[in-house]
């Protein structure tokens, strides 16, 4: 078991004939990915050969859902075609679509999330500015590398890509059961407290790892909600207390304007409801150690 | 000067009456700040563009929002010119983009050209708060009879646009939002139909929630339809008035207002570009930008090179920890080398650094992700020989964790490079880094 993505997902990629969705299409099929298409209306019909495995090119994600029975999208079209690649996948109703496109305008964003809503919120979207998630050993939709860890019982959410990495990394030794990362912009599909939800309801993850970094409310929020409804520990960190008031470092969303969105503010919300948040990286990891020894 | 009665609050009302300009402290308070507060907040940041004032009168101008006429300036000459084309008094106020101008004297009133030259001679080349006054705006003046606010922005939690409007404008909306949160209407514009315009029964929405007063509803809700279409059409994070005021001859007018436009978005607005405050730029930050490196100076010693926006957050972070116990050194900047980390990214993002003269060492933080350890250290290799006699002055701790580590870690120990140390540890690595910049 997982969240959202596990050995029987039929993943297919939107953008899979550029240089990115290419290279990565390669690496998700080498960790074990189940890639049943690609996406791109100029080649519909056509077969490309990913590293001797031939991979089926569709017009419409509709058409690759109806011939394969694909579940995950992964999106990696450029981001002035993202909008209309993503509502396209939400009116086929795609069960996941994992948009790991980075610099999508955030009115584009809110467009699309408005409009799966009023579709009735089949699609579970991810991203976009995401790295996607992974359940080691099962399916990769996205970017993380898959050689990092194994399959374990810590499960992991993460606003950061690099962040993701490197926690993973520490605890590598225990494995993870799902790492997801949200992106860092500022609207994204899934958030924090969605996969906290679906941890907390997954019987293979023992114990949670949140990271979060400076800007907005969502790791706020994501403490109110731990203390409602989840049990299972949760250790918890934070990036950017040293960042400058008013300064953008690169994630679209990380910034401090104000007193609420600071690390500050998020680590004293996360321990309010006892959540252990690690001074670093490494420190963290080692919370997350302990509580894995003890259980 | 002008028939006005000063509402019950505050002290702003003095800097009214000497300047005829209402609400000075308001500037630079930002709608994002104003409901910065529990319940939800709004923090707007990401890669945008934060226009001065005259940049966001003209696009309320091009899309139909009533404003005064304005021209700016950035010579006492060009001043008088403003003036003389604007007819009759005229306000002259510092562009910057921080709060407090008004106190700082950077708002003054003038009745006609010549005045106009020698106050904005005053004003120009101004500091305040830090920000160098580099241009002013000379505006028409009108008399005023009451102040509102309104704005759109993204919501980010609730993932959707809003709209807030009140009668008590002028004064600083984060005081309302606090003090009076009734008398400021936060109205939800849902961003599937946001390309259909502005509908007149949200229009309407909008000024009943806030309680418009009657007499002035139909404008008001007409100025909102025009300025839901810059939001939209200028692919806006945050559009806002205040204030927006009712003149004596009862027509509604945005008196100041503010714009952040969505970078991301650039790539339909050819135009935008040209809004970039490119004069208030660190230069190290410019040419950084210039060769596409996602830089950001800061004011401490160590200088840092990453991969990644959280991890590089997270290596400033676990520098200054470092720095506490190391004379309280701080990281100089935040430098992310993104996921290719090539030899000539490397070679760039390290002359950057080592050109910063606050930078006493150099902290290069990778963890091999995609990007493999041994491309890095290669890079960092080829970097040394880009840059020739310029590197090595200054010491550098390499760390590399993840992919390919053992290969990486082998090259540099191979490379023999002048003043290249490695620490296997993230938290290790910025301790000797810190220790290094603390000893120079």
């Amino acid at each position: 078991m997982a969240i959202f993505l596990t050995e029987n997902s039929k993943v297919i990629v939107q953008g899979m004939t550029g240089s990115e969705g290419m290279k990565h299409t390669k690496r998700m099929l080498a960790s074990g990915t189940k890639i049943v298409g690609g996406v791109n209306p100029r080649k519909a019909g056509t077969t490309v050969d990913v590293d001797g495995v031939e991979v089926p090119v569709f017009g419409t994600v509709a058409e690759a859902m109806d011939k394969t029975g694909a579940d995950v999208s992964v999106v990696f079209v450029p981001p002035a075609f993202t909008k209309a690649a993503a509502l396209e996948a939400v009116d086929a109703g795609i069960a996941l679509c994992v948009i790991i496109t980075e610099g999508v305008p955030v009115h584009d964003t809110a467009e699309v999330w408005a409009y799966n809503q009023a579709k009735g919120a089949k699609t579970r979207i991810i991203g976009p500015n995401c790295p996607g998630l992974i359940t080691p050993g099962a399916s990769n939709a996205g970017i993380i590398p898959a050689t990092i860890t194994k399959a374990g019982k810590i499960g992991l959410v993460s606003k950061s890509g690099t962040l993701t990495y490197q926690m993973m990394y520490e605890l590598r030794d225990f494995g993870f059961s799902t790492a997801v990362g949200i992106g860092g912009d500022p609207v994204i599909g899934t958030t924090h407290i969605d996969c906290l939800q679906a941890f907390q309801d997954d019987p293979d993850t023992a114990a949670i790892v949140m990271i979060g970094e400076i800007g907005g409310d969502a790791e706020e929020r994501a403490a109110a909600y731990i203390k409602e409804h989840i049990t299972k520990p949760v250790v918890g960190y934070v990036a950017g207390f040293t960042a400058p008031e008013g300064k953008t470092m690169g994630h679209a969303g990380a910034i401090v304007s104000g007193s609420a969105g600071t690390a500050q503010a998020k680590q004293e919300a996360l321990e309010a409801v006892g959540v252990k948040v690690g001074k670093t990286p490494s420190a963290t990891a080692q919370l997350m150690r302990e509580i894995m020894q003890g259980l | 000067m002008r028939e006005f009665t000063p509402p019950v609050f505050g002290s702003r009302f003095v800097i009214w009456e000497r300047t005829g300009l209402p609400c000075d402290e308001v500037d630079g308070i930002r709608a994002s700040e104003a409901v910065a507060v529990p319940e939800s907040s709004f923090d707007e940041g990401w890669t945008r563009v934060d226009l001065f004032e005259y940049q966001a009168r003209d696009i309320f101008a091009k899309h139909g929002v009533p404003v005064l006429g304005g021209e700016v300036a950035e010579t006492p000459e060009q001043a008088e010119a403003a003036a003389e084309k604007l007819g009759g008094r005229v306000v002259v106020k510092a562009q910057v983009k921080v709060g407090g101008r008004g106190k700082a004297g950077g708002v003054k009133l003038a009745e006609g050209p010549a005045d106009a030259k020698e106050k904005a001679a005053a004003i120009l080349g101004m500091d305040i708060k830090g920000h160098t006054v580099h241009k002013v705006m000379l505006a028409q003046t009108a008399e005023i009879e009451a102040e509102y606010y309104v704005s759109f922005l993204l919501d980010r939690s609730n993932r959707t646009f809003l709209a807030m409007a009140s009668v008590e404008g002028g004064m600083e909306i984060e005081e309302i939002a606090v003090t009076k949160p009734e008398a400021l209407a936060k109205v939800p514009v849902d961003a599937a139909a946001y390309h259909e315009g502005l509908s007149q029964e949200k229009a309407d929405e909008i000024v009943k929630a806030a309680n418009f007063p009657h007499h002035v509803a139909d404008q008001v809700a007409a100025a909102l339809v025009q300025l839901w279409q810059v939001f939209v059409q200028e692919d806006a994070t945050l559009v806002e008035v205040n204030p927006l005021v009712k003149t004596s001859a009862g027509k509604i007018v945005a008196l100041d207002g503010k714009v952040s436009l969505d970078e991301n978005a650039s790539f339909r607005h050819e135009d935008h570009e040209a809004l970039e405050d490119k004069a208030s730029a660190d230069p190290l930050e410019a040419k950084a930008k210039a060769k596409h490196l996602n830089y950001v100076k800061l004011d401490g010693e160590v200088g840092i090179i990453g991969n990644g926006a959280g991890l590089v957050m997270s290596t400033l972070d676990v520098v200054a920890y470092a720095g506490e116990k190391h004379g309280g050194v701080k990281p100089a900047n935040f430098l992310d080398i993104g996921g290719g980390a090539s030899a000539e990214v490397m070679a760039n993002g390290l002359d950057i650094i080592l050109n910063d003269p606050a930078v006493k060492s150099v902290f290069v933080n990778v963890f091999g992700g995609i990007t493999a350890c041994d491309a890095v250290a290669n890079g960092i290799v080829e970097a040394f020989h880009l840059l020739g006699a310029e590197a090595g002055k200054k010491p550098l701790v390499v760390r590399l964790d993840g992919n390919n580590a053992e290969l990486g870690r082998q090259i540099l120990v191979d490379a023999k490079l002048p003043g290249v140390e490695q620490v296997d540890t993230m938290d290790g690595a910025a301790d000797r880094a810190a220790e290094l910049a603390n000893a120079r």
